[in-house]
């Protein structure tokens, strides 16, 4: 924004952004990621995946009014969350390893943000043509042309929004249910609405205000640059050999111009608006375009290739010494990256060890601490413990709690006959247990006793695995 | 490579701080930005007319809504209430009518009567019987299996109904233990031989000769009440001696002073402040911690 008097405007219009059409080796690899994550993003809720009469059929599913996540072979309960958190911390990770070894390719790449525009932006140019046309009708009246484009183009985009929104909701319910639901308006308000938000965020978002989320709304870039160092492959322009820039091939003093010939191609492909001739910016998401558009201008005069290249700060040094630039890999492999593998992969075994290894009952035991114990008219010292147990079968199943302890205590619980419980299919069942010591007995008389709780099929099928599981907890006596 | 400045310092100016060479740019906020700030004074304004929201010299102004469902908690709090009680009026009857020893195992009442009853114990009974329904010394033990006037759902029932030693109440419990030593009744010496007595009585440590001259003084005294054989009598109250569950303590100290000057417990009658429903409900629950006969 430009101003004439002294004093600058305090605030500043958006700058419109056409990006022009490129071809090249990034923006291919950008189309068949968009193919990929917006193909998964629609289909995945719609396989199915058989787990039986009383379970959902559909392989991905978040269960929220019956707290289960359903992923293919996978359910897990509520108490299971830390699945859910070991994910998010691999995710992280992840995050992290990709930032310090290829800066934001998250950002360029990835981000639905990113991945949205794109889309908005394809569509954009079918409608409304390539970078010229689409400035000479910003430009132009709203005369009928004008009007009958920007309105295919809203409406396009409210199609992709509203895909968008609809294939959200698909991941909380029945989708081939909710979908004939919502066609017939029979379907819940709450999924309506969801719909309607999400439709109107897309929109919106991928639209109108595409990279104003990112330098304005994202923290993502801030945190990003911290994560960075001299090592990390970014995009950068190779101002050493560009430098100075200039037009006139065949003029006088053209011998002393760089490699730059000023034709902004790399500004005109960029979604973000920015040259990046000026440096790693924090506006500049890495999406790799300008080296497409670049490299292609460098094949037509007959100048290398790479004059904006993916580089770390470390090769400018050895470039201006004349040396060539490390290689990819060196810059890839060094210890903070392996490092980041290392916790990445440790996180990730831990995660499907503790899958492998976690049984189809589970216990939990509260012991009732007011009061600490009970004595009985004989003198016998009695502890109450609430247990519940989940059932994760798709059947009833009848378990059998005991107890094992270094002293003598016996356990009975609470309207169960031979401390046999029947736990209905996928449910929890609370049941009151007492854990008893004899007068005079060792447990009686000591403060604390360890006490380990069993449960166990009560009747075992042969040849099946016997689920078993136990859980210690501490008896207290009257501590003599 | 990152050399180059976006703006030169002179095109846009700076805010004037730095830090550690690091200057801030004084560069324009989007315009976008601008008018969500007015889209929100525009918000305030419909709100502050819809909603209660400005202060006058007796009250707010009341907007469009009114203080019926908005302004007034203490009254959405009593609806509230009322809504509750309407809608739990069917069970409650229900748990009136119900065969008292039936309650626990119905599949509906059960449950309800339990968290009922949890519900009225912490607010009406915790203070003397603790939160966990544990008691404290003169205030009974509600967990173990040792009752004094029964354990059973209808011994609870009534106890809880009428109370014990109260004179609200003509039906409550009532009994009295004399006061052996603060009225004469038996000299140092003899209270001192009983209590060898009890304490052989329930299995204590004590002095056998002493017992054998208490066990005279008890056959004389307090085999009324609390039988030949010590294991007391429900139906006046009077606790099982031979156990190991004592209301006042157990000990030498502690049963001499009971027996020089009795002991005289007294729970207030519920029937006045309860309703039935909710006295059947803190019985049921009472009667589930683990001592229920």
């Amino acid at each position: 924004m430009s101003s004439q008097d002294s004093q600058p405007s305090l605030y500043a219009a958006r700058e419109p952004v056409f990006p022009k059409r490129v071809k090249g080796t990034f923006r291919t690899l950008k189309w068949w990621l968009m193919a990929l994550m917006l193909g998964a993003y629609y289909i995945a809720p719609w396989i199915r995946w058989d787990r039986g009469p009383e379970l959902p059929d559909q392989a991905i599913l978040v269960d929220l009014a019956h707290r289960r996540f359903f992923f293919f072979m996978i359910e897990i309960w509520p108490h299971e969350f830390y699945f859910v958190a070991g994910l998010l911390i691999m995710a992280g990770l992840g995050l992290f390893l990709f930032t310090s070894a290829a800066g934001r390719v998250w950002c360029g790449y990835a981000c639905p943000q990113t991945v949205w525009t794109d889309l908005m932006i394809l569509v954009e140019r079918w409608v409304e043509g390539d970078r010229n046309a689409r400035l000479r009708l910003h430009r132009q009246a709203w005369d009928g042309e004008k009007i009958r484009k920007r309105a295919i183009k809203w409406t396009l985009w409210l199609l992709i929004g509203l895909a968008t929104g609809g294939a959200w909701v698909f991941y909380f319910t029945d989708a081939p249910t909710l979908l004939s639901n919502l066609l017939t308006g029979q379907a819940h308000p709450v999924a309506y609405t969801t719909i309607a938000i999400l439709t109107a965020t897309t929109f919106a978002f991928g639209g109108f205000f595409r990279e104003q989320v990112c330098i304005y709304a994202c923290p993502w870039p801030r945190i990003q640059a911290a994560m960075m160092d001299e090592d990390t492959l970014t995009i950068a322009y190779r101002e050493w050999r560009g430098e100075p820039r200039g037009k006139h091939r065949k003029a006088d003093g053209a011998d002393e111009l760089g490699d730059c010939i000023d034709c902004m191609a790399c500004v005109n492909v960029c979604p973000m608006g920015i040259d990046i001739r000026d440096g790693q910016q924090m506006a500049c998401i890495t999406c790799g375009l300008c080296i497409d558009a670049c490299n292609d201008i460098m094949d037509k005069v007959g100048k290398p290739r790479g004059l904006i290249d993916y580089l770390a700060l470390t090769d400018e040094t050895r470039e201006r010494a004349g040396m060539p630039p490390k290689s990819i890999w060196k810059h890839v492999f060094r210890p903070r990256t392996v490092l980041y593998t290392v916790l990445w992969g440790g996180v990730g075994i831990g995660l499907i060890v503790a899958l492998f290894l976690r049984s189809d009952i589970d216990m939990n035991v509260s012991p009732i601490r007011n009061p600490l114990f009970v004595t009985l008219s004989d003198g016998t010292i009695r502890n109450a413990y609430d247990v519940r147990l989940r059932n994760k079968l798709g059947s009833d199943h009848d378990y059998a709690l005991t107890v094992t302890s270094g002293s003598h205590v016996t356990m009975k619980v609470e309207g169960a006959e031979g401390n046999v419980v029947r736990v209905p299919a996928n449910d929890t069942l609370s049941a009151r247990l007492y854990i008893e010591a004899e007068a005079g007995s060792e447990a009686a008389q000591s403060a604390r006793t360890d006490v380990r709780i069993w449960v166990s099929e009560a009747v075992t099928t042969p040849g099946s695995k016997e689920a078993r599981t136990y859980h210690d907890t501490v008896f207290n006596g009257a501590g003599k | 490579m990152c050399a180059k400045q976006v703006k030169k310092p002179g095109e846009v100016g700076t805010t004037g701080h730095e830090w550690d060479g690091i200057q801030e740019f004084d560069n324009p906020m989007p315009r976008w930005w601008l008018w969500t700030f007015y889209l929100t004074i525009i918000w305030a304004i419909g709100y502050s007319i819809y909603y209660p929201a400005w202060p006058m010299i007796s009250r707010a102004t009341q907007g469009i809504v009114g203080t019926e469902s908005a302004g007034d908690t203490r009254l959405a709090v009593s609806d509230e209430i009322k809504r509750y009680d309407e809608a739990n009026a069917p069970i409650k009857a229900k748990l009136t009518a119900a065969d008292l020893n039936a309650i626990a195992a119905d599949p509906e009442l059960g449950p309800y009567a339990k968290s009922a009853g949890s519900a009225v114990f912490k607010t009406w009974c915790a203070q003397c019987h603790g939160a966990g329904a544990a008691g404290n010394v003169g205030f009974p033990n509600l967990l173990d299996d040792d009752w004094l006037w029964g354990g059973d759902m209808e011994s609870i029932h009534t106890t809880i109904t009428h109370g014990i030693r109260n004179t609200d109440d003509a039906d409550a419990r009532y009994s009295q233990m004399p006061a052996f030593g603060t009225d004469g009744l038996l000299d140092a010496t003899q209270i001192g031989d009983v209590v060898e007595y009890v304490l052989q009585l329930s299995g204590q440590e004590h002095d056998a000769t002493r017992a054998a001259a208490g066990a005279t003084v008890f056959t004389d005294n307090c085999t009324a009440c609390h039988m030949e054989d010590g294991t007391g009598d429900r139906a006046q109250g009077a606790p099982n001696l031979t156990d190991a569950v004592w209301l006042f303590g157990g000990d030498r100290a502690a049963l001499t002073e009971t027996v020089t000057k009795a002991r005289f417990g007294v729970m207030p009658n519920w029937n006045t402040r309860l309703t039935e429903d909710e006295i059947r409900a803190v019985a049921v629950y009472v009667h589930s911690l683990g001592g229920g006969e």
